[in-house]
């Protein structure tokens, strides 16, 4: 990254001597040139992304009921949205579903990046498995677990039961409902982690070990005095990256729960979805969508600041 | 990064080629540890793999059979009663077909375009460079909940709700590739460039003939990441379309778990049909995908 940067600004200085005025030309002719390069995209980009910002602005301070015209109300739709228990209860969901997925990720994708980058007998077949659901979509992943945490039958009451426990409750009761989304996020976000962290396993110097070994330090020593440090950058950009992905989870619980049972699993973009979309109360759909995108560039700031540190560092 | 400067970096991530073991196990004590830590190994894949398993089950069973008392691990019998169901009642080949459409459409244009972008924001120097590429890379982490309602209201103002190009064209104004673009053209040698530059060609002869050529695993990255983000969608097909004839795969799901009674088993064997692909990609082209992941952060 450091030599693509050298040569980045090397490029920026002043170029060989060269006639003025065709310098100049060529400069002007190279700008036009790159906003050409760039116009296509910043036309998508404007229209499917920053027109909708303003829209959603827009209506986030209007009411919009039936087929009447929408009405101008201010901030009337956030100030329902303080007093509305449903979005605090979402809220509060997004962020237990984020702190317990996001440290049960970093852990096991860092565990599994560990036993996988030793020797092992058919590791490449290993890690290819572990990294499979990766590309498996969340409404199929969700599929599966609605057959798997089937409440009346379904294999994981069963097997439970089979074992001397009793069955619980997926659906119709909250916090197990709540657990089963959980399970399946992890599930589907722990190759992401594992491949991640085996990365930057693999650009830690051997020789720290062999040294680590030579001094008498245990293999718990070494993973935490030698491992985790090292792992830092990686372990910072995972956690920005996996808070995103759980704080925007939407196909799992969507198709799994759609929220319930009775908002138990109801999450913001979830909430959002069914007051827009469901309920039909587009402009208070509209406020969710704000505060959701605020949040969301707040994370996107830090993993920006985050990544260029992790350049510097990689 | 000892890797050749025109290559994705972070490839170190490749899980497909396995580096030899660092160094020959010493006596028993570590030979026991081999076998723990493969035990171990062996036990996580098998539960991370353990639910694609049960999806072919499913898929595979005959109706109900799995709901029945008693703890069952595979099919009586091997039926496929489920897929001829499946492709009888449903439009699955349609959906199927829009999955594709909608991947190949948002896959070239995407890519096409990202590239472009990249390479301006890489090595081509204007003003407001800077401004509009913080501005991109601000939006990368926008979910579509945010401003969905917006979105819709515009879709269905220009006229392409319940289009194909509703889908499309929201879905390709993604911009993660444009980082990896930019990322992958500034290690370019400049010799190359500057070469080409001396013998007279333009800034677009040189991106398509010169720079382009060399960006072939960026290509690849850039073409798979964006037709499996497209293929897995849900949110916006879900919102951006109406009639059952266009629906995607994943929409197609829900709608099959919608029904008064839903048949699981008919839903697993549809599930497996949009998840087959995806997988065959991915072991085919495993390198590639997982380089993409590594360096984008997205999946």
């Amino acid at each position: 990254m450091t030599t693509a940067a050298v040569r980045d600004g090397r490029r920026g200085g002043t170029p060989p001597a060269r006639p003025r005025a065709g310098a100049r030309r060529a400069r002007r002719r190279e700008g036009l040139v790159g906003w050409a390069f760039l116009a296509p995209n910043l036309v998508l980009m404007i229209g499917f992304l920053f027109v909708p910002i303003v829209v959603a602005v827009q209506l986030s301070l209007q009411e919009t009921r039936g087929f009447g015209d929408p009405e101008w109300v201010g901030l009337e739709n956030y100030r329902t949205m303080v007093e509305d228990p449903d979005f605090w209860r979402s809220l509060a969901n997004t962020v237990l579903f984020t702190a317990v997925t996001v440290p049960i990720e970093l852990a096991a994708g860092l565990g599994l990046a560990v036993l996988l980058n030793s020797a092992l007998p058919a590791r490449g077949l290993l890690r290819t498995l572990l990294v499979l659901p990766m590309v498996v979509s969340g409404v199929a992943s969700a599929m599966i677990a609605v057959i798997l945490f089937y409440e009346s039958n379904g294999l994981v009451n069963k097997v439970l039961e089979a074992v001397g426990l009793s069955r619980v409750a997926w659906q119709s009761e909250g916090a197990p409902a709540m657990l089963s989304v959980i399970l399946v996020a992890i599930w589907l976000r722990l190759g992401f982690n594992m491949v991640i962290y085996l990365a930057g396993l693999q650009s830690i110097e051997p020789e720290l070990y062999e040294a680590a070994r030579i001094d008498g330090a245990s293999k718990w020593q070494q993973l935490r005095l030698i491992t985790v440090p090292l792992l830092g950058p990686s372990t910072f950009f995972l956690l920005i990256m996996n808070v995103i992905a759980s704080f925007q989870v939407f196909d799992v619980i969507f198709v799994m729960t759609g929220g319930g049972p009775s908002g138990a699993t109801s999450v913001l973009v979830t909430y959002a979805y069914r007051n827009g979309f469901q309920i039909r109360e587009q402009g208070y759909g509209a406020a969710l969508g704000i505060v959701i995108l605020l949040i969301t560039l707040v994370f996107t700031f830090v993993q920006w600041r985050t990544s260029r540190t992790r350049d510097l560092a990689g | 990064m000892t890797a050749p400067a025109h290559q994705l970096p972070a490839q170190a991530a490749t899980v497909a080629a396995p580096q030899r073991p660092r160094r020959r196990s010493r006596g028993t004590e570590s030979r026991r540890g081999i076998v723990w830590r493969t035990i171990v190994a062996v036990v996580v894949t098998a539960i991370v793999v353990f639910p694609l398993y049960w999806m072919l089950v499913v898929a595979f069973s005959p109706r109900g059979e799995i709901f029945e008392p008693g703890l069952r691990l595979w099919p009586s019998t091997f039926t496929l009663e489920n897929f001829e169901k499946i492709f009888d009642r449903y439009p699955v080949l349609g959906w199927f077909g829009n999955s594709l459409v909608i991947g190949v459409f948002v896959m070239v244009l995407t890519t096409a375009l990202n590239l472009l972008a990249g390479y301006a924001f890489a090595r081509l120097r204007f003003r407001g460079r800077t401004g509009i590429f913080l501005l991109t890379l601000s939006t990368m982490m926008i979910p579509v909940q945010a401003i969905m309602v917006a979105q819709f209201r515009l879709v269905v103002d220009i006229g392409v709700y319940g289009t194909y190009w509703g889908v499309i064209l929201p879905g390709a104004a993604a911009a993660f590739g444009i980082f990896l673009a930019r990322q992958f053209f500034l290690s370019i040698p400049d010799e190359l460039v500057e070469a080409a530059r001396l013998d007279g060609a333009g800034h677009l002869r040189i991106f398509l003939q010169i720079v382009l050529p060399l960006s072939r695993p960026l290509i690849a990255v850039l073409l798979l990441l964006t037709f499996l983000g497209s293929w897995n969608d849900f949110a916006w097909p879900l919102i951006a379309l109406k009639e059952n004839d266009l629906f995607t795969l994943p929409v197609g799901l829900l709608y099959l778990k919608g029904q008064t009674t839903p048949d699981y088993n008919a839903i697993m064997a549809m599930a497996l049909v949009s998840v087959l692909p995806m997988v065959l990609l991915f072991l085919f082209f495993q390198r590639y995908f997982v380089q993409g992941f590594a360096r984008s952060g997205i999946r």
